[in-house]
């Protein structure tokens, strides 16, 4: 959605190595629970966006994120019973029955707030990123049409954000009073539907229907692609060596407890390493 | 063998109630022939392009008789992303053209639905750049291109497989002049160097006849001539004057003949049968005089006009955050019953003129000063209605002022295109509170000749009524035949305003077409004839020549 070519190591690997690398740093994150590895999973998602030059778009996704992470915690408190440091008696409250706000309830919903933060911060490095044709291209082998539906979908947002604008700019123009948020909105909704079949007549006549499984096309691996590449690989290795020692243990329930201790910060340290690594190659990052 | 062959084709539209879009339509289009579609609004050549795709009636539905074979292929049964190998389609707009998101990838896209090897696919690429001169753009994003930009790689996808055919459906009514004739000239050297055959449905067929083999025109779907251009320009003079071109016009009032296919055989006419236009090497438009008025000119007509003064925008910028500069300091005031069009390329400033004219977007610099409201036509008449009845979008009273009462019942999204403007122009101009400026964005694209001039009407009648009028156009023609002052509008800047006559007189792109015959004003055909005629009975066998001046053209 927000895609565009900048001069960046990110920008210049391969569109599946990419992708991988922020599915690979998302997927840590919603692995491994432990605070600490998550704000510096944070930090690291923050710098590569910094880094490949898209740090306003990723900044953008991550304010966006807080709120709904807020929001997680605040419903965790209020929902689960488990925990047994009672910091707050609300009572009977119906429907929910009798709520007690607890400590670990709180502490376990702030961290699954961080790792939604995280996972959504990931998301906005990866549209402005990673090239969605380019993505396309690698995935089209594996389902042609999902690839496409999803590349249309991705160019269609913009296309509609546009026309809702036009919209509300034309309802801005009625001297009358404005019309209802309903009516408006079915009209936002029959021209989305206008802009579909225009968008599957524009297929039809440039061949999608007679579609047929495309070649493979052979292309060579940049220092980028192997940088990504071995980078992810790095973080995953260190996310599954931190989970299988127990390097980084954190648990909400019943009790609030987890190392705060020299381990977390090293394997917090290295994620960081592993992923930023690949940005300190600034050799033929330029566009083409 | 022809590249398209059509043989007494009927269609409907599944919901048209049985209505013929277009009726017993016989046609052969060979290999390399240049072929116009020409017709009104509704007159079937959108329905005819379709079906020639095969997007009729596969992806349309609908009731059709007849055959329609393109290139070896019965439409019957093979289906439009067959048919796509052999007839590359474009359509009117842009935006929904194209579906990829850089420029490389939507070349490219064609190709690969038909299996080609990547070696294959990248060499039809950047050869189908190369064509089109759009190499520069094909690492750019898709959404960041200006809507010429994006009509040229949308063209550039329908032709990346060097199809036989390509058909157009009016492709430059979104584009401003410059980038108009720009996208006509690719075609134009697409035909004469590839072969490729072209079928192009349009409005303005001054711009294309030039380059025209032949031109069909349809009239309630079927045929009703088909001749080379300068037979259908005879025949347009007799039987349909909405479709002659001003130049036709213009030799058809003066009493001319042959009339001119395009603005060079129309000067080569001239200059054999008027000595005096030959002896004022009348090739050469005017450059006119400097159209920036002075400073004392502008302080002086300020004070006269004070009083009449509706609107008045001084210095304004608008700069987008994060974005371009669409206006840099421009200034106007529009004074009560003035027309005025605003023209200039696209993305030269004149939507958001209009825009922080009428208060839907606020200035980042200058002042903006009102004697009552500025009601805003934007380009999409759709986009006022919002309810499911006609009759709900307006009261009765206003409904029946705007003659559009008998309509009431049906829903606005049925409504014809002329039908649509008057409804949004009316729900524009209604409230408590009548406006004091109309202002119309784009109004007449996709507009045939005979709306066109229903909409001059209309707009006079508002101006008529001391309310000033602004009309936002790449139309040179509509300009010509509706504004009294013309503000030419370049990079945010406004670079020249005064009466249109001396704007569009002096113009190569911003021009009409009769201007451009008589390189200079008269802008209209009827002023035009004038002033030829009054040549011809002036003008003397030695040479004697009666100089043009713009004041002839004055009515």
């Amino acid at each position: 959605m927000t895609y565009r070519r900048r001069s960046s190591p990110l920008h210049a690997a391969r569109a599946a190595i990419a992708s991988l690398w922020c599915v690979a740093v998302s997927g840590v994150a919603l692995g491994l629970g432990h605070p600490a590895v998550l704000l510096a999973l944070f930090g690291a998602v923050l710098v590569a966006g910094r880094l490949a030059r898209v740090g306003r778009e990723v900044a953008r996704g991550a304010l966006f994120a807080v709120p709904f992470g807020v929001l997680i915690a605040l419903v965790n408190a209020l929902v689960v019973r488990e925990g047994v440091t009672v910091l707050l008696a609300l009572g009977e409250l119906p429907p929910f029955g009798q709520i007690d706000v607890t400590l670990e309830g709180l502490t376990y919903g702030a961290v699954f707030g961080l790792q939604a933060i995280v996972v959504v911060t990931c998301f906005a490095l990866h549209s402005a990123a990673v090239d969605p044709d380019d993505l396309l291209r690698a995935f089209r082998r594996i389902s042609f049409r999902s690839a496409l539906t999803a590349a249309l979908a991705t160019r269609m947002v913009p296309v509609l954000a546009r026309d809702a604008r036009r919209l509300a700019d034309a309802q801005r123009c009625r001297p009358d009073a404005p019309a209802p948020r309903v009516a408006v909105l079915r009209a936002v909704a029959t021209g989305a539907l206008d802009r579909a079949a225009d968008v599957a007549a524009t297929l039809e006549v440039r061949g999608y229907g007679a579609a047929r499984r495309p070649g493979r096309v052979v292309r060579p691996w940049s220092r980028h692609d192997a940088g990504f590449a071995v980078s992810l690989i790095a973080v995953v290795a260190l996310a599954v060596a931190a989970a299988i020692w127990d390097l980084a243990p954190f648990e909400a329930y019943p009790r609030v407890s987890g190392a705060w201790n020299a381990d977390v910060a090293i394997v917090a340290g290295a994620l960081v390493a592993a992923a930023l690594a690949p940005f300190a190659d600034r050799r033929g990052i330029g566009r083409r | 063998m022809s590249v398209l062959s059509i043989t007494s084709l009927s269609y409907a539209y599944p919901e048209g109630g049985g209505r013929l879009a277009v009726r017993d339509v016989s046609l052969d289009i060979e290999p390399g022939e240049f072929v116009v579609l020409a017709g009104g609004s509704g007159s079937g050549k959108s329905t005819l392009l379709r079906a020639s795709s095969g997007l009729v009636p596969h992806f349309h539905g609908g009731t059709f008789t007849g055959t329609v074979i393109v290139g070896g292929m019965d439409t019957r049964g093979h289906g439009p992303a067959e048919i796509a190998a052999v007839a590359g389609t474009l359509f009117q707009d842009p935006e929904t053209q194209v579906v990829m998101g850089t420029v490389r990838a939507e070349l490219a896209f064609p190709l690969e639905n038909r299996g080609w090897s990547g070696a294959a696919v990248a060499r039809g690429v950047e050869e189908a750049a190369l064509a089109l001169g759009i190499a520069g753009l094909l690492d750019r994003p898709t959404h960041e291109l200006s809507g010429g930009e994006l009509q040229r790689v949308a063209l550039g996808a329908a032709l990346a497989a060097r199809p036989a055919l390509v058909l157009l459906d009016e492709p430059t009514s979104q584009l401003d002049p410059v980038a108009g004739d720009e996208l006509l000239g690719v075609l134009r050297r697409l035909n004469e160097e590839w072969g490729t055959a072209v079928v192009l449905a349009e409005h303005r067929l001054e711009r294309c006849l030039g380059a025209a083999d032949r031109v069909v025109a349809l009239r309630d779907g079927a045929i009703a001539c088909d001749a080379d251009p300068r037979a259908f320009l005879d025949w347009a003079g007799a039987q349909a004057p909405e479709l002659q071109t001003p130049g036709a016009r213009l030799f058809s009032l003066a009493g001319l003949g042959p009339a001119p296919v395009a603005v060079k055989d129309a000067r080569w006419t001239l200059r054999r049968s008027i000595p005096g236009f030959a002896a004022r090497g009348g090739s050469a438009p005017h450059p006119g005089p400097a159209v920036q008025p002075s400073r004392a000119a502008l302080r002086r007509a300020r004070r006269e006009t004070e009083h009449l003064e509706r609107v008045r925008l001084d210095g304004v910028w608008v700069e987008h955050r994060e974005g371009p500069v669409a206006l840099r300091g421009a200034s106007l005031s529009l004074a009560a019953g003035e027309t005025v069009a605003l023209m200039g390329r696209n993305g030269a400033g004149k939507s958001t003129l209009l825009r922080v004219a009428a208060g839907l977007q606020d200035p980042t610099r200058g002042k903006v000063s009102k004697a009552g409201r500025v009601a805003l036509l934007l380009q999409h008449p759709g986009d006022y209605f919002v309810r499911e009845r006609v009759g709900d979008e307006l009261s009765d009273e206003r409904l029946a002022a705007a003659g559009l009462a008998h309509l009431a019942e049906r829903h606005p999204r049925d409504l014809s295109g002329g039908e649509r403007q008057r409804l949004a122009l009316a729900i524009v101009l209604g409230g408590d509170e009548p406006p004091s400026v109309v202002a119309l964005d784009e109004p007449t694209r996709g507009m045939d000749r005979a709306r066109k001039a229903g909409l001059v009407i209309e707009l006079r009648r508002l101006a008529a009524e001391d309310i000033a009028v602004v009309v936002a156009t790449h139309d040179a023609e509509f300009a010509a035949a509706l504004a009294s002052r013309t503000v030419l509008l370049g990079d945010g800047v406004v670079v020249a305003d005064a009466g249109t006559d001396e704007v569009l007189g002096g113009g190569w792109y911003f021009a009409t077409q009769t201007a451009r015959i008589l390189g200079g004003a008269p802008l209209l055909p009827e002023q035009g004839a004038e002033v030829l005629r009054e040549l011809m009975a002036a003008g003397e066998p030695d040479g004697a020549p009666a100089p043009i001046h713009p004041e002839w053209a004055k009515p």
